[in-house]
């Protein structure tokens, strides 16, 4: 246990900095409200639109504690979300819209995993084709439209649905986080993703299956980022086969990469990225709610500084310099 | 006398927990090739790290005629003429041959870019002098070993090496490429070059080199003339203990039923450029030890038979069964286990913890969906830690933070909970401490009482003549010798090393 | 003659790609096959073609820049800024842009390799970063330049139908095939992308070449950012949205190994054509949709990546 607290100390803090700042500039932060039998709320907020980047954490989690890295899960989204409105247009029932697009999810994931596990191309590479082609599928199936939903559809109750005043998405995020946890450390699974991640050739020493856990763990992917943008599409009831997703493959990694799971795999932490997503999302959140004093654009100055800071704590070079300095000072 | 090329004296280097080099000396003369030789741990790589400044020395100093000597990077022994040529050649692959002989120093026309004519003219000049000659044109990865090895030898010698490393240059080419390349050497010795050659192959080191310096456990323990030195002296300087001294048997277990079950048969297994082909047969309660120098196709063999490399040919049974397609998971599920030769890429997952180690293996034949609950594991890992006296201060210990002694036995406690039939062990006391060296022979012992069929290698004869009741000597990649009963003498396993057997002599 | 044939094989099929590809839009769309239009496939794709010629050098060594689009839309957004607001003239203006530029970029390469960071995270930081300041410049994040009379003249350059985007992005795939070909600085290139410790090993100045690197990256796509300024008329903070990965597919489909060492510069002028010409091909045709050229591209990117694939186990097997 005192590892795995040692692990998040890092993210914890500086989550725990975030909401200072807010604590002290912006006390509303923390206020709760129930606002026609809905829970609302700053954090509320957070967690209601850090949804699909929280998603995307917990499967990209598992993916880079595999060694490995997914840069198509934006348009993973983008695909599913443009599979359920198509579906719903051709008055597909609500359930089986929603099974089409995680269907959808899993065989993008499938194709991922197959090449990089069968035809060996480095995961970067690989998952790289599909962020290329995936929002050309997601166009092809919308015709290069927006595609709305209709607003009285049950299958926005995913974005905007609540159920017992907590908002649908938060709910979708517990119970995949709940249920993944419970996969990874209640079966096998999560040791033979560290163990693949931590060293490769040992685990097939050791007569590990590496091939079909790696391809596992990007269909788990897969599905996770079809959630994603299903909620995505939910919430705005359309299917934005450009935008939806843009650039939330980079969030993900990054939430993963500060909440304490090293890039080249091995020991990671699930809590630890679901912080790292909410710490990505109050920033936005915080920006957000002093409105006109601060511009929305300097989140993304931010992030590139927490990207940096996170980055050089994880740096055995640079703790190797400044152990050297310090040394010879004294 | 003119001051030797090179003079090493005292050099003392010390690593946390092993002292690699004790006061070593070594001298190397102009225009002769000397022999460095010595089995794994014997400090030959550490001499030469720091030689070629890739390591600093904590005492002793190193003269280069005459004058001393400091170079704290490659570069920088480079520049006062010391180089080196690993058998990983250190070049860059996707660049020309001529680049890669002239990088840093390519000729430049007036305005500062490249004469890639006047590069490749330099750079044919240079390998035609050296006997080479190849396109210097084309992209280095598309030579041989041999060429590449030799493209880097002319590097070093168009920036006026004056000494040579040349550290197991040899490992991977056929005999007409070590042929080449003893050619270059040879050429190179004549125009007064002192070269350092670095090899496990015995052959070679009688065919090229004048002068032999062995070390064993970090210290020197002679320099010889080649040609005043028998081959049997030779393996016995490197193995330690006088040949005569070592010849007594301590464990004196009584031979194997030939009616005791087989629990290994291979007929004709070979894989090219590897070993064999070879036939072995692994009764059920008897140790196989298999004898040889570093390189004679020892680990090669476990790694065929445990299924990690495909095998060329031959056949393999398991328990009586034909493997067709072998695989490690195979090999496991047919009751196999291998601790493998290099713990640290092969065996552990150094950030995982002790219990995650041990149950690796376990929990691997289970699937991933049956996981063996916490309270098990921490029962199972526990009783083995205690069985084999593996200290760590808790079973959630990161594995990578134990001694060798103790990786080494958590990786033998992944494989005992399996309780294989067959346990294959490449080198499980190397580099590990005298106490946990006993434990793990005592405990191969013990399960051979049990009935386990066990193969062990070791670089040690005298541990190996101990455990084992058959021994197979491997030399050049072949087995060369079957030794039972009163036959296993480490004197007769180093006869049959140094390729002495049937009054053949050098 | 049959062994430079075989050292080039991944270029040949790269051009056999854009040759074929040409022919069938030249037989297909009448009007395609003239120097007009062929000039416009230059014109309209000079920034993506800057930012792949920046990229080729950073995937020779075997790294990657995700923050080349970011660059491009802040490089825009300064140029624009320091001409309209600031008053400089345009001869001012570039130089200082591009100093900026390159200044971002070896700060980059710096932190990458003074501190073994992967380059993936440190341009993405950058991204961040300069899309982040792209947008905060000005609040309507679009700044209009076209009545700008030293813009209007710059746009209206043409010299045989190639316009001065055109010529920049030509001049760029020279200028890096010579570097990288007939300097030490180039070969470096090569070297740390074939083997790092090798080429450290062998005295090679490592430190500068990657800083070098990444400094060359900004700089070719903060011209991007200049031709797009020229071209269009404006400064715009959200232009270049994903052009990362456009450029990194120009790259891998000129036969640029991705991971690194292998693949050179007229490779990546031939994966801009051939990116040209997809995305031209749906205003011709009118059945076919935008849509399909990204599924087209990546399409060819697999193709491409399998065929690396495949003579690297080839090449294995061999030895």
């Amino acid at each position: 246990m005192s590892s795995t607290l040692r692990q998040l100390i890092w993210p914890l803090a500086a989550l725990a900095l975030l909401l200072g700042f807010n604590a002290a500039f912006h006390p509303s932060f923390f206020h709760f409200q129930i606002h026609d039998g809905r829970l609302s709320g700053s954090i509320i907020d957070v967690l209601n639109q850090g949804a699909p980047v929280l998603l995307l954490a917990l499967g990209m989690t598992l993916v880079i504690g595999t060694g490995g890295i997914d840069l198509s899960v934006g348009a993973i989204m983008a695909v599913a979300g443009a599979v359920a409105a198509a579906a719903l247009r051709e008055h597909a029932p609500v359930a089986l819209a929603i099974a089409a697009a995680l269907g959808a999810g899993a065989a993008a994931g499938v194709w991922n995993g197959s090449l990089v596990t069968l035809a060996g191309i480095p995961p970067i590479i690989a998952t790289l084709i599909l962020m290329v082609a995936g929002r050309g599928v997601a166009q092809l199936i919308t015709h290069g439209e927006t595609l709305l939903i209709k607003s009285d559809s049950a299958f926005n109750v995913i974005g905007r649905g609540v159920i017992l005043g907590v908002p649908v998405p938060i709910l979708i995020f517990l119970a995949a986080a709940l249920g993944l946890s419970i996969l990874v450390r209640l079966t096998a699974l999560g040791l033979f993703i560290e163990a693949i991640g931590g060293n490769e050739q040992a685990s097939r020493y050791a007569g590990v299956r590496v091939g079909p856990i790696r391809l596992a763990v990007y269909l788990l992917m897969g599905v996770l980022a079809a959630a994603a943008g299903l909620i995505d599409a939910a919430d705005i009831a359309a299917a934005d086969a450009n935008n939806s997703g843009l650039y939330l493959e980079l969030d993900a990694i990054l939430a993963v990469v500060i909440g304490g799971t090293a890039l080249t795999g091995g020991r990671f932490t699930l809590l630890g990225s679901i912080i790292g997503a909410i710490i990505i999302q109050t920033l936005s959140t915080t920006i957000l709610s002093f409105g006109r004093n601060m511009p929305v654009e300097l989140n993304l100055v931010i992030k590139a500084a927490v990207v940096l800071v996170v980055c050089l704590l994880q740096s055995s070079e640079l703790r190797r310099l400044l152990t050297r300095t310090w040394r010879r000072s004294q | 006398m003119s001051d030797p090329l090179i003079e090493m004296r005292g050099i003392v280097k010390t690593y946390p927990g092993v002292r690699a080099l004790d006061g070593v000396d070594f001298t190397l003369h102009h225009g002769e090739v000397h022999a460095l030789v010595g089995e794994n741990g014997a400090g030959k790589s550490t001499l030469i790290r720091i030689l070629t400044g890739a390591e600093r020395r904590d005492a002793g100093r190193v003269l280069l005629e005459g004058s001393p000597i400091e170079p704290h990077t490659p570069v920088q022994a480079q520049r006062l003429g010391i180089a080196t040529v690993y058998q990983e050649v250190n070049l860059v692959p996707d660049l020309s041959v001529a680049e890669n002989i002239m990088l840093g120093r390519e000729p430049r026309k007036a305005w500062g870019a490249i004469d890639r004519r006047a590069m490749d003219r330099r750079a044919e000049q240079v390998a035609s002098g050296l006997g080479l000659h190849v396109d210097v044109t084309q992209p280095l990865r598309s030579c041989s070993i041999a060429v590449q090895q030799m493209v880097a030898v002319a590097r070093a010698v168009d920036q006026k090496a004056r000494a040579l490393v040349l550290d197991e240059p040899t490992s991977s080419l056929d005999a007409g490429e070590t042929e080449q390349l003893f050619a270059l050497v040879r050429r190179l010795r004549g125009q007064g070059l002192g070269i350092v050659f670095i090899t496990h192959f015995l052959e070679q080191v009688y065919e090229i080199s004048d002068r032999i310096t062995i070390l064993r456990g970090g210290r020197c323990v002679g320099t010889h003339v080649a040609d005043d030195l028998p081959r049997l002296a030779l393996v016995s300087l490197m193995l330690g203990k006088a040949a005569e001294a070592a010849a007594t048997r301590e464990r004196g277990a009584g031979e194997v039923a030939p009616t005791a079950p087989r629990r290994l048969e291979a007929r004709g297994l070979w894989r090219r450029g590897a070993v064999g082909p070879l036939d072995l047969t692994l009764r059920a309660g008897e140790v196989l030890g298999f004898a040889g120098l570093l390189g004679s196709g020892r680990s090669e063999t476990v790694r065929l038979l445990f299924g990690v490399d495909v095998r060329s040919g031959g056949s393999l049974v398991i328990n009586n069964r034909p493997i067709a397609r072998h695989s490690p998971r195979r090999a496991i599920a047919a009751g196999m286990a291998l601790a493998p030769e290099d713990r640290r890429a092969a065996g552990l997952v150094p950030e995982l913890s002790v219990r995650e180690n041990i149950m690796l293996a376990f929990q691997g034949a289970r699937g991933w969906a049956r996981r063996l609950g916490g309270r098990e594991q921490n029962a199972l890992a526990a009783k083995f830690v205690q069985a084999l006296s593996i200290s760590t201060p808790d079973l959630e210990k990161p594995v990578g933070q134990l001694s060798g002694g103790n990786q080494q036995k958590v990786i033998l406690a992944r494989w005992l909970l399996m309780e294989p039939g067959i346990l294959l062990l490449d080198e499980p006391t190397r580099g590990i401490d005298i106490g946990a060296k006993q434990q793990i022979e005592s405990l191969v012992d013990d399960l051979r009482a049990k009935g386990m069929a066990i193969i062990f290698i070791s670089g040690e004869l005298e541990e190996v003549v101990r455990v084992s009741q058959r021994i197979v000597v491997l030399r050049d990649r072949r087995a060369v010798a079957e030794l039972t009963g009163a036959d296993r003498h480490v004197h007769t396993v180093m006869q049959h090393i140094a390729g002495e057997t049937g009054g053949k002599h050098v | 003659m049959t062994a430079a044939l075989r050292r080039n094989w991944p270029l040949l099929g790269t051009a056999l790609v854009l040759v074929v590809l040409y022919a069938a839009a030249s037989l297909a769309f009448p009007g395609f096959a003239s120097l007009y239009q062929f000039a416009h496939l230059f014109d309209d794709n000079a920034t993506l073609g800057l930012a792949a010629v920046g990229m080729t050098f950073v995937i020779l060594s075997g790294g990657i820049d995700l923050s080349v689009g970011a660059v491009i839309a802040l490089a825009s957004m300064v140029l624009a800024l320091l001409m309209k607001d600031g008053g400089w003239s345009i001869w001012a203006a570039v130089p200082a842009v591009l100093a900026m530029g390159a200044a971002l970029g070896a700060c980059m390469g710096a932190i990458i390799h003074v501190f073994r960071l992967p380059p993936f995270l440190v341009t993405l930081a950058g991204m961040f970063l300069a899309r982040g300041a792209a947008l905060l410049l000005t609040p309507d994040k679009r700044i209009e330049m076209s009545s700008k009379a030293e813009i209007e003249s710059l746009s209206s350059v043409l010299i045989q139908n190639f316009n001065l985007p055109a010529m920049v992005f030509l001049a760029a795939v020279a200028l890096a095939w010579a570097a990288l070909r007939f300097t030490r600085f180039g070969r470096t290139v090569y070297a740390i992308g074939s083997d790092e410790s090798a080429a450290r090993l062998m005295g090679l100045p490592t430190a500068s070449t990657r800083i070098g690197i990444y400094a060359i990256s900004a700089l070719c796509a903060t011209a991007g950012g200049i031709v797009q300024v020229i071209g269009t008329g404006a400064g715009d903070a959200s232009a270049a949205l994903l052009l990362e990965l456009d450029a990194i597919a120009a790259v891998v489909i000129g036969g640029t190994v991705l991971a690194g060492g292998r693949g050179s510069v007229i490779g990546t002028l031939l994966g801009v054509l051939i990116l040209a010409i997809i995305t031209a091909i749906p205003s011709y045709h009118g059945t076919l949709n935008s849509w399909w050229t990204k599924i087209a591209i990546g399409l060819l990117l697999l193709v491409f990546v399998l065929l690396q694939r495949l003579s690297q186990r080839w090449a294995a097997g061999k030895t």
